[in-house]
């Protein structure tokens, strides 16, 4: 089967005051209808990649790749027309922080049924039925009372739910999500996860998941690419996250507090600047 | 070193009001290291805002080495500090270095401030070449290395630490964690660390209580987190979903009210 996304060497880089900064420095890899992790710590380019993926990155940035096709569709090329057809209905992006990411002025039931409004384009009653359906989905208690609240009268939580309800409004076939738990408490966490898990095995969506957290990717995605840097230092299976080889890798998970274990002090990670070049 | 009776903590009034902390006891000795846990709105943060004198709108009893808490002692800055969560909005932007970490000092009229200011940053794991720094000229875990050498400034005997790494990265929290626990030792602190990362707790204290909903679940030393072997469903429930991710155990999962 062809891969749903391809992506051949993808740079981002920025003009700076003080020259040029390099954020992603060739990044491959392609993706299928599974869960892929792709972890590293802040400023790693992890965001860049997801956002990249969208044609969605500031003004100031400047991108080249080789390749980045989706189901067959060259984006370096695409419209600007193409490529709103595509964001939203085809690939869709979770952004962290609900506070942000939603519209201040629009009740969550307005925005919601936008979504399907605009890429199902379907009547206003069954974008608001859709609109419920999803918001039952993220286990949203009550929605028939949550379309009705502005984003100020719900919680962190419940903020992230319902961004990732519209997100997947209009069944995206590639689903971004960047640090889409962060703010979550475990237990959500848990059950965001479990929607995001099901929709992969029983939609057959693709998912990026960008993350900080190793432990979390590990048990969550199929496959992990982990960045440092701009590149990727390491691609594993996700199960086999624990035998990392990367020195980079090993140091972060080493560096993590276990519940079960009792070192006194936690090694800290030694940064090899040959990782730059490799 | 610091106790607490029936503590009791609300916001907003009438029908509006909300309890965080519904009447909360316990007592932490002298050098103790004590992990608060729990939740987005569990009322963990809020019994340290309370215990830091930030937040006067309280009811019951905390004392903190025989000082009345709801007094406004002038000793009690100088036994009690806080370090908040986010080192980027916890410092002033337009504040060197060398001028937070020598306000303290001015407020309480101790002198001799240049020689301390570099001893605390040489503390912290900062050189001198950082003293004339602006926050934005520093990384988040510098900032919070900042943030720590000011809480230390007065020498206080209490540190109230509120999720100091959640806003790190691991690698970056690491250092930090290694360093807080390098102070508590040297300087023999009695340490309360509010955090929702059962790990991080783990590796930092000697004894935990676990919060849902303003009110102590259970308390527990480190030894029977370590055996993950608490009484109470709720805690079993956030030990499980802290270990990562599990389909079935996301099925399970029911609300405590």
């Amino acid at each position: 089967m062809k891969p749903l996304l391809e992506v051949e060497d993808l740079r981002v880089s920025f003009a700076t005051p003080t020259g040029r900064l390099d954020a992603v420095r060739g990044v491959s890899f392609s993706l299928g209808r599974e869960r892929l992790g792709i972890v590293g710590e802040s400023g790693s380019g992890k965001s860049l990649t997801g956002r990249a993926i969208m044609r969605l990155l500031p003004p100031a940035a400047r991108m080249e790749a080789r390749k980045l096709s989706f189901d067959g569709i060259d984006l370096l090329s695409a419209s600007a027309r193409q490529l709103r057809g595509i964001r939203g209905a085809r690939i869709s992006l979770v952004l962290q922080d609900p506070k942000y990411s939603l519209n201040p002025v629009m009740t969550v039931g307005e925005q919601t049924a936008e979504a399907a409004r605009i890429h199902g384009g379907v009547s206003a009653r069954e974008a608001r039925r859709k609109a419920l359906e999803m918001l039952e989905a993220v286990r949203i208690r009550d929605p028939e009372r949550v379309i009705r609240l502005y984003p100020h009268e719900v919680s962190g939580g419940m903020g992230q739910r319902i961004m990732i309800a519209m997100m997947l409004v209009p069944e995206p076939d590639l689903l971004i999500a960047d640090e889409p738990t962060s703010a979550l408490d475990v237990t959500v966490q848990m059950q965001v996860l479990a929607i995001l898990d099901d929709l992969v095995a029983k939609r057959g969506m693709g998912l990026i998941f960008i993350s900080h957290d190793l432990d979390l990717v590990g048990s969550f995605c199929d496959r992990v690419l982990v960045m440092y840097a701009g590149r990727v230092m390491e691609e594993r299976a996700a199960r086999d996250l624990a035998a990392a080889t990367h020195p980079y890798t090993q140091g972060l998970l080493r560096s993590l507090p276990r519940i079960t274990d009792n070192r006194t002090a936690l090694p800290t990670l030694s940064r090899d600047p040959a990782w730059l070049d490799a | 070193m610091i106790t607490t009776q029936d503590l009791v903590v609300s916001f907003g009034q009438g029908l509006d009001a909300v309890h965080a902390v519904r009447g909360i006891s316990f007592a932490v000795a002298e050098g103790e290291s004590f992990g608060l846990v729990g939740e987005s709105g569990s009322g963990k943060s809020t019994v340290l805002r309370a215990l830091a004198g930030l937040n006067r709108n309280w009811t019951g009893e905390a004392s903190i080495n025989g000082l009345d808490v709801a007094t406004r002692d002038a000793r009690l800055p100088r036994l009690v500090q806080m370090v908040f969560q986010d080192p980027y909005a916890s410092l002033h932007p337009r504040h060197t270095v060398d001028r937070t970490l020598s306000e303290p000092l001015e407020i309480h009229g101790i002198g001799d401030v240049a020689a301390r200011v570099e001893k605390a940053l040489a503390n912290v794991g900062l050189g001198s070449n950082f003293r004339f720094r602006y926050p934005n000229q520093l990384s988040g875990g510098q900032r919070q290395r900042v943030a720590i050498a000011r809480a230390l400034m007065l020498e206080p005997k209490v540190l109230l630490l509120d999720e100091p790494t959640s806003a790190l990265d691991v690698s970056v929290q690491a250092e930090i964690l290694n360093l807080l626990r390098g102070l508590r030792m040297a300087q023999r602190l009695t340490i309360i660390l509010v955090s929702h990362n059962l790990a991080v707790v783990a590796h930092m204290c000697d004894r935990l209580a676990v919060m849902n909903r303003g009110m102590i679940v259970e308390e527990m030393d480190i030894a029977t987190l370590r055996r993950e072997d608490p009484t109470q469903a709720y805690t079993r429930q956030l030990l499980l979903a802290s270990k990562g991710y599990d389909r079935e155990g996301a099925a399970r999962l029911v609300t405590y009210d």
